[in-house]
C-alpha cells in the first residue's frame, strides 16, 4: 500500500477528482494548505507599499491505493492537474505500514 | 421660538447659564433680511451630504484600509467623533468659531448653546438663509476634520484617548482656524481666501497627522508584518460617498442655490476626475499596474485639494489642479518611507499635500470673473493676494501642528496615548470594543 499526496492548483480539484473517481478511487481526503516551490509567490502593491506573498494557496489530495494502482493515479493526478505553467504542484509517494476500516474492523488493501 | 429652544436646552444642561440670559440680536438691518427657500433647500441639503461623507463616507474609506481586527475601531472613531464634536459645537464651539469677533483672534461667547443663533440670516453668515442653517452646515465640517486626522494614528489609538484628543482638538485647533479664516479674523481681513477648507480643514488636520503619527510612533510590526487593505470593496463604497458628499462640501460653501454652487460643483468633479486618471497613469508608468485603490486615492486627493479654490476658478483651472493633485499626492505617499513615520492610512500625502496645494492654487488661479466676491489671483496680476495664500499656508500648518503637539502630551499625562502591545496585537475591535466585526 501506498499514501499518495497531490499538491496541486485549488482550481484543478474538481478535475482531478472527477478522473481519479473515473479510474476507481473510492476515497480521498482534501486540505486547503499555503506553500510555495520554484514558482515563489506574487507581488502585492497598495498605495506604493509592496508586499510580497510567498506562500501562496494550494489544494493537498491524500488517496491511500494498492501498489498495483500507484501508477494508474500517478498518470491520472500528472494529467489531470497540469497547466504547463510553473506552480502546478507536487506528487510524493510514501509506504503506508497499515490501514483500517474502523466499521469492519477490516485491515490491509481490503480496507483501502 | 428656537431662542427659547436654545435657552432650554442650555439651562436643561446646567451649563453657562449666566450667559443665556443674553438678549437675541434683533437690529432692523437683521430684520431687513429675508430667507431665500431655494437657498436654504440647498443649504439643508448640503448638510445631510457632508455629514454622509463622514458616516458611513470616510468611516467605510477608512475601515477598509486597515486588518479586519481593527475594521470596527476605525468605523467607531468616525461615528464617536461625529457626535461628541456636534454636541460641542452647539455648546461652545460655533460660538468660539462664528461668535461676534475678539480681536481677530476668536470669536466671543455671546453665542453659547446657540443661544442668540435663531432662524433669522445672519447678514454675513449667509443673507438669504437661516441662520441656524449655516450653524448646522458649519457642524459638519468641523465634525469632519478631526475625523480625518483618525487616519494617522489608526490601528493603535486608545478609544478613550481619541475621544479627548477629538475633543479638545475641535475647540483649540478647529475653532480658532474657522474664526480666522471664515469667521472674520485676522487671516480673513488680510483677504485670505478658502472657500471649502482646504487650510481650515485638510492642511490643519494633515499637519496635526504628521504631529499624531510621529508622537504616537509606528505599529508594531510597520515594514515586516503584512498590513495590507482588509476590504478595498468597502474603501472603494467609502470613495464613492466622499465623491457625492462632496458637491454639499464644495457646493454647499455657495450658502445659496447659484451660478458660484454650480461652478463649485463642476470644478470639484472635474479635479476629481482628473486626479484619478493622472494617479492611475503615475502609478501605471511607475509601477507598471493601475490599481483601484490609486484611482480611489487619486480621485480624493483632487477632491481634496480643489476644495479651497472650487468656487473661485473655471473648469479648465480645475483641470490642472487636478493633475497637479494627482501627481503630487501619488509622490508624497510613494516616498513617506523615507521619511520614516507611520501616517497609516496617508492623511499627510493627501489631505496635508491637498491643502498645501489647493489653497496655493487659490492663489493663483483664483477670478472675479468667476466669483465677484472672490479675489484675482496671482495669473490675474495680483501677487499680493498669492502672498496673503502662502502665509495662510504657513500659519495653519505651524497653528495646528504645534497645539496638536500640546494637546498630545497633555492627554498623554492623563492616559496613555497608545494601546498596550498585546491590545493592539489582539486588535482595537476586540480590545477596545469586546466586539468582532465578522465572526
Amino acid at each position: 500500500m501506498k499514501l499518495i499526496e497531490a499538491i496541486i492548483k485549488p482550481f484543478k480539484l474538481d478535475e482531478v477528482k472527477d478522473a481519479l473517481l473515473e479510474i476507481g478511487i473510492q476515497g480521498m481526503t482534501v486540505t486547503e494548505v499555503k506553500g510555495f516551490g520554484r514558482q515563489k509567490g506574487h507581488k502585492e502593491t497598495y498605495r506604493g507599499q509592496e508586499y510580497t506573498i510567498e506562500f501562496v494557496p494550494k489544494v493537498k489530495i491524500e488517496v491511500a491505493v494498492p501498489d498495483s494502482q500507484v501508477q494508474r493515479v500517478l498518470d491520472t493526478i500528472t494529467r489531470t492537474a497540469k497547466t504547463g505553467s510553473i506552480g502546478d504542484g507536487k506528487i510524493f509517494v510514501r509506504d503506508l505500514g497499515m490501514a483500517v476500516r474502523i466499521r469492519t474492523g477490516e485491515t490491509g488493501d481490503t480496507a483501502l | 421660538m428656537s431662542t427659547r429652544l436654545a435657552v432650554v436646552l442650555g439651562a436643561g444642561l446646567g451649563m453657562l447659564c449666566a450667559s443665556l440670559v443674553g438678549v437675541p440680536e434683533a437690529s432692523a438691518q437683521v430684520a431687513a433680511l429675508k430667507v431665500d427657500t431655494g437657498d436654504t433647500a440647498w443649504v439643508l441639503m448640503s448638510s445631510a451630504l457632508v455629514l454622509v461623507m463622514l458616516v458611513p463616507g470616510l468611516a467605510l474609506f477608512y475601515g477598509g484600509l486597515v486588518r479586519s481586527k481593527n475594521v470596527l475601531g476605525t468605523i467607531m472613531q468616525s461615528f464617536m467623533i461625529l457626535s461628541v464634536v456636534s454636541l460641542l459645537w452647539i455648546l461652545i464651539g460655533y460660538s468660539l468659531a462664528f461668535g461676534p469677533d475678539k480681536g481677530g483672534v476668536i470669536g466671543g461667547l455671546d453665542w453659547v448653546g446657540l443661544n442668540g443663533v435663531g432662524v433669522d440670516p445672519h447678514p454675513t453668515y449667509g443673507p438669504t438663509i437661516p441662520h441656524q442653517a449655516f450653524m448646522f452646515f458649519q457642524m459638519m465640517f468641523a465634525a469632519i476634520t478631526p475625523a480625518l486626522i483618525a487616519g494617522a494614528f489608526a490601528e493603535r489609538k486608545r478609544f478613550s484617548a481619541m475621544v479627548t484628543f477629538s475633543a479638545l482638538w475641535s475647540l483649540f485647533v478647529y475653532a480658532p482656524l474657522a474664526h480666522w479664516i471664515w469667521g472674520g479674523g485676522w487671516l480673513a481681513k488680510l483677504g485670505a481666501l478658502d472657500f471649502a477648507g482646504g487650510a481650515v480643514v485638510h492642511i490643519s488636520s494633515g499637519a496635526a497627522a504628521l504631529v499624531c503619527a510621529i508622537v504616537l510612533g509606528k505599529r508594531r510590526g510597520y515594514g515586516t508584518d503584512y498590513m495590507a487593505p482588509h476590504n478595498l470593496p468597502m474603501t472603494l463604497l467609502g470613495t464613492g460617498l466622499l465623491w457625492f458628499g462632496w458637491f454639499g462640501f464644495n457646493g454647499g460653501s455657495a450658502l445659496g442655490a447659484n451660478g458660484v454652487a454650480i461652478s463649485a460643483i463642476v470644478a470639484t468633479h472635474t479635479a476629481a476626475s482628473m486626479g484619478a486618471v493622472v494617479w492611475c497613469l503615475a502609478e501605471w508608468m511607475h509601477r507598471g499596474k493601475p490599481t483601484v485603490l490609486g484611482v480611489a486615492s487619486g480621485a480624493v486627493a483632487g477632491l481634496a485639494t480643489v476644495t479651497p479654490a472650487s468656487g473661485y476658478i473655471g473648469p479648465f483651472a480645475a483641470l490642472l489642479i487636478g493633475a497637479a493633485a494627482g501627481l503630487a499626492c501619488y509622490f508624497a505617499i510613494v516616498w513617506k518611507g523615507r521619511f520614516g513615520y507611520d501616517d497609516s492610512l496617508d492623511v499627510v500625502g493627501i489631505h496635508g499635500v491637498g491643502g498645501v496645494l489647493g489653497i496655493l492654487a487659490t492663489g493663483l488661479f483664483a477670478s472675479k470673473a468667476i466669483n465677484s466676491g472672490g479675489a484675482d489671483g496671482l495669473l490675474y496680476g495680483n501677487p499680493s493676494f498669492f502672498g496673503v495664500q502662502v502665509l495662510m499656508v504657513v500659519v495653519v500648518a505651524v497653528f495646528s501642528a504645534v497645539v496638536t503637539f500640546l494637546l498630545l502630551k497633555l492627554i498623554d499625562g492623563m492616559t496613555k496615548l497608545r494601546v498596550e502591545p498585546e491590545e493592539e496585537a489582539t486588535g482595537l475591535d476586540l480590545s477596545q470594543h469586546n466586539e468582532r466585526a465578522y465572526s
